[in-house]
C-alpha cells in the first residue's frame, strides 16, 4: 500500500513544482499511449465504416484538390512559372504535403473541442488526445505518402536515395503543425475566433510556400518565399521526392529544432491551461 | 486498518454568472498560470463572480461513505469535478490517495457506428483500464450487461437501457479506492437495477465513496457521513440522520416552499389542520375550504404528504367533489393512520378540471406535518407489524 500514488490538487500554479511537473507531464503521456491509439482507431473506423467507399474517401478527397490547380494551370486560367518536374507532378505533390500540415495543424484544437463532453466529466491522460491527433494524421500522412509515390512512378522520375529520407521531411511536417497547433489550442478552446482566423490565415500562407506556385527567382515574393518557414518543409519534401536538390539546408534544421522548443512549450502551457479551459466549458 | 484516502482541506472555488467575462477571466488565469502566479487572487471576487463552494473541509477513509445534500446549484457537482481533478480550486487543497473512479458519465466516449465490443475498449480505456484488464474481463463485462449475441452489433441500434447498462458494466469493472457518485447507482429495468446495487455494494465496501444524491433514502442507506451544502456553504457536517433531518427541516419551511397556484375562478382556498404535531400511527384532521366563482366538477383530486420534493403518500377525493358539483366546498378529511417514520411532511392539495388538463388548486406545502415516534431507516411508511 505504501507505493499508493497519491495526487494533491491545491490553487497554486503547476510551475511551483517543475521536477513534479515533468515527470507528471511523461507519466501520462505513456499511460495515455493506449487511450490515444484507442481514441484514434475509434474515429478512424467511425468516419469510413459509415461510408459506402470507406477508405476510398481518404484517397478521393487529397486528389480532388490537385486535379483543381492541375486543371487551373493547363486551362491557363492560373498563369505560373516555371517548375523543375511536370507541373501536374508539382501540383500534385505540394497539395498533399500542404494537406499533412494542415491536418497535423488542426488536429490539436479539433481533439480537444471534439472531446469536450469527455473532459468535463473524466479525468484521462489529457495528453491522449494529442497523441490520438497525431496518430490519426499519421495515418492519413501515410495514404498520401503512397499515393505521391503512385505519381512518382507515373511522371517516371526516377527517384535518389533521398527518397528514403522522404518520411522523415513528413514527420517534420507534421511536427511543426502539431507544434503550431497545440500553442494556439488553449486560445481557441476559449475563443471560437481562433478556429476562423487560422484558416483564413493559412490559406494566404499557402500563397507563400511552394505549394502550388514556384518560388519566384526575385522581388518581394521571392524574400517572402524565401523568408517564409514552411518553404523549406514543402520544398524539401518534394525535392527528395523527386531527386531535386534540397533548399536551405541548414534553415530547414533550424525551423525543426524551433518547432521541437515550440512544441514543448505549448505542452506545457496545454497542460497547465485544461483545468482553466474545462471549467469554461461548462461555465 | 482502515487509512484516509481523501483529504480535503478549505477548498473554494469561484464561477462566474457571464459568459463573455468567464471566458476573459479564463484568458487571465492562463496568463497568470503560465507565468507561475497563483490560480486566481486568494480571496477577492472580480465582478460578476461569486463562490461555487466555499470552504469545504473533509476526510474520509476506506470503507466510509459520505453523502453530499443540497439544492440544485448548491455545489455539489463543482465540488465532484474538483474531486476528480478536473478543476482546479481556488483556494485550499485535496489530497487523493490511490486509483480514481468515477460513476459520471456512463458509456462517455461511445461511438455510435461501432459495435458493442469495440465500445468497451475505448470506454475502459477512456477510464483507465488496459488492454490487458479488459481482455480479462470482458466477458463478466458482456454477461453482465446482458447484451448477449448484441454485442457485436453497432452501439446505435441498442435501446438506451442497453447502452447504459453496457456503461454501467465497464464502469463498475474498475477496482478503484476513491469512488466518485453522481446520482448514478442503478440503471435500467427493475430487475437489472437489483443487480445494480449488489455490485455497488460490493464496490464500496472496498473503497471511499462520495455520493451524490437528491433520493435521501438511498443516501440513509450507504452513507455514514453527509455534507450538507447550500450556496457552497457547508451547513451541516456529521452523521448522515442528523444532516438528513437538518437538510429536510431547511427545506421544509413553509415560508420558503409554500406554493399555491389557484385557478382564477378559485375565491377562497383554506387548509389548515387543527392539529400540526401528531404520532406514528395517528390519524390526521383537517378541513379543505374550496370556493369558486362557478359550479366545477374535478377530474383528479388529491391530498399528498411530500418529504423534501418527494411524495411518499397520497389519497384521492375526487369523488367527494363531484358528488355534487356546486362553487363551495367545505370537506372535513379524517387521513390516516399515518404509519411514517419520524420527520416533518408537507401537505399537497391538487385538484384537477374534468379534463384534467388544467389546473384548479395545486398548492405544496400548506402545511407541515410534524410526525414524532419511530425514528424510521429507510422507506417513509413505516408499517406497523406484530409478532
Amino acid at each position: 500500500m505504501s507505493d499508493r500514488k497519491i495526487t494533491i490538487y491545491t490553487a497554486d500554479s503547476c510551475l511551483f513544482s517543475p521536477a513534479l511537473g515533468l515527470r507528471g507531464m511523461f507519466s501520462d503521456l505513456v499511460s495515455g499511449r493506449e487511450l490515444a491509439w484507442q481514441l484514434a482507431v475509434r474515429d478512424i473506423r467511425g468516419q469510413y465504416r459509415q461510408a459506402f467507399f470507406g477508405m476510398l474517401w481518404a484517397l478521393i478527397m487529397p486528389l480532388a484538390s490537385a486535379i483543381t490547380w492541375i486543371f487551373l494551370s493547363a486551362s491557363g486560367i492560373v498563369a505560373l512559372g516555371e517548375t523543375t518536374v511536370s507541373y501536374p507532378f508539382y501540383a500534385f505533390t505540394g497539395t498533399m504535403l500542404w494537406t499533412i500540415f494542415m491536418e497535423a495543424l488542426n488536429a490539436p484544437l479539433q481533439q480537444v473541442n471534439g472531446s469536450r463532453s469527455l473532459l468535463t466529466k473524466l479525468n484521462f491522460p489529457r495528453e491522449a488526445l494529442i497523441l490520438s491527433g497525431v496518430y490519426q494524421v499519421c495515418f492519413n500522412a501515410s495514404i498520401k505518402f503512397a499515393l505521391m509515390l503512385g505519381a512518382l512512378l507515373m511522371t517516371g522520375i526516377t527517384p535518389g536515395w533521398g527518397l528514403m529520407l522522404l518520411p522523415f521531411a513528413l514527420v517534420a511536417l507534421i511536427l511543426v503543425g502539431t507544434a503550431i497547433g497545440l500553442l494556439i489550442t488553449p486560445v481557441g478552446v476559449l475563443y471560437g475566433d481562433v478556429g476562423r482566423v487560422v484558416p483564413m490565415l493559412m490559406q494566404f500562407v499557402m500563397f507563400l510556400t511552394p505549394v502550388v506556385f514556384p518560388i519566384p527567382k526575385a522581388g518581394l515574393a521571392g524574400a517572402l518565399f524565401r523568408i517564409n518557414p514552411l518553404t523549406p518543409l514543402v520544398h524539401n519534401a518534394r525535392a527528395l521526392l523527386a531527386g531535386l536538390p534540397l533548399l536551405a539546408l541548414d534553415y530547414y534544421l533550424a525551423v525543426m529544432s524551433v518547432a521541437v522548443i515550440l512544441l514543448l512549450l505549448g505542452w506545457i502551457i496545454y497542460r497547465l491551461a485544461m483545468p482553466i479551459l474545462i471549467e469554461r466549458m461548462s461555465a | 486498518m482502515p487509512d484516509t484516502l481523501v483529504k480535503v482541506e478549505g477548498v473554494s472555488k469561484k464561477f462566474c454568472r457571464s459568459l463573455k467575462r468567464s471566458l476573459w477571466y479564463g484568458l487571465q488565469d492562463l496568463g497568470s498560470e503560465i507565468v507561475g502566479h497563483r490560480h486566481g487572487d486568494m480571496d477577492s471576487l472580480r465582478p460578476d463572480e461569486f463562490w461555487a463552494v466555499r470552504n469545504v473541509s473533509f476526510e474520509l477513509k476506506r470503507g466510509e461513505c459520505l453523502g453530499l445534500v443540497g439544492r440544485n446549484g448548491a455545489g455539489k457537482t463543482t465540488l465532484l469535478r474538483m474531486l476528480n481533478g478536473l478543476i482546479k480550486p481556488d483556494a485550499g487543497r485535496i489530497e487523493m490517495h490511490g486509483r480514481l473512479g468515477a460513476l459520471i458519465a456512463l458509456g462517455a466516449g461511445f461511438n455510435p457506428i461501432l459495435t458493442g465490443r469495440e465500445n468497451i475498449y475505448i470506454n475502459a480505456s477512456v477510464l483507465g483500464l488496459s488492454k490487458r484488464e479488459v481482455n480479462e474481463k470482458i466477458d463478466e463485462i458482456i454477461d453482465f450487461a446482458e447484451l448477449g449475441e448484441f454485442i457485436d452489433t453497432p452501439v446505435q441500434n441498442y435501446s438506451s437501457g442497453m447502452q447504459v447498462r453496457l456503461g454501467f458494466a465497464v464502469a463498475t469493472t474498475l477496482q478503484t479506492d476513491v469512488l466518485l457518485l453522481d446520482e448514478v447507482l442503478a440503471v435500467g429495468d427493475v430487475a437489472f437495477r437489483s443487480k445494480c446495487f449488489d455490485r455497488i455494494g460490493k464496490l464500496i465496501n472496498r473503497c471511499a465513496v462520495i455520493f451524490v444524491s437528491h433520493d435521501q433514502t438511498q443516501i440513509s442507506r450507504i452513507c455514514d457521513f453527509c455534507l450538507y451544502l447550500r450556496d457552497g456553504v457547508p451547513q451541516a457536517f456529521g452523521q448522515a440522520y442528523d444532516v438528513l433531518s437538518e437538510y429536510s427541516k431547511k427545506n421544509l419551511k413553509p415560508a420558503v416552499s409554500r406554493s399555491v397556484v389557484l385557478h382564477p375562478t378559485v375565491t377562497k382556498f383554506v387548509c389548515k389542520p387543527a392539529v400540526t404535531h401528531i404520532h406514528w400511527g395517528e390519524m390526521l384532521h383537517f378541513v379543505i375550504e374550496v370556493d369558486c366563482s362557478e359550479d366545477f366538477k374535478s377530474g383528479l383530486a388529491l391530498l399528498a404528504l411530500h418529504d423534501s420534493e418527494i411524495p411518499v403518500a397520497q389519497a384521492e377525493f375526487t369523488q367527494i367533489l363531484n358528488n355534487s358539483p356546486k362553487k363551495n366546498h367545505e370537506i372535513s378529511v379524517k387521513l390516516g393512520p399515518l404509519h411514517l417514520k419520524a420527520g416533518d411532511y408537507g401537505l399537497a392539495v391538487t385538484i384537477l378540471s374534468e379534463n384534467k388538463k388544467s389546473t384548479i388548486i395545486h398548492a405544496i406545502n400548506c402545511a407541515i406535518i410534524h410526525v414524532k415516534g419511530r425514528n424510521g431507516y429507510g422507506v417513509c411508511y413505516q408499517m406497523p407489524c406484530s409478532f
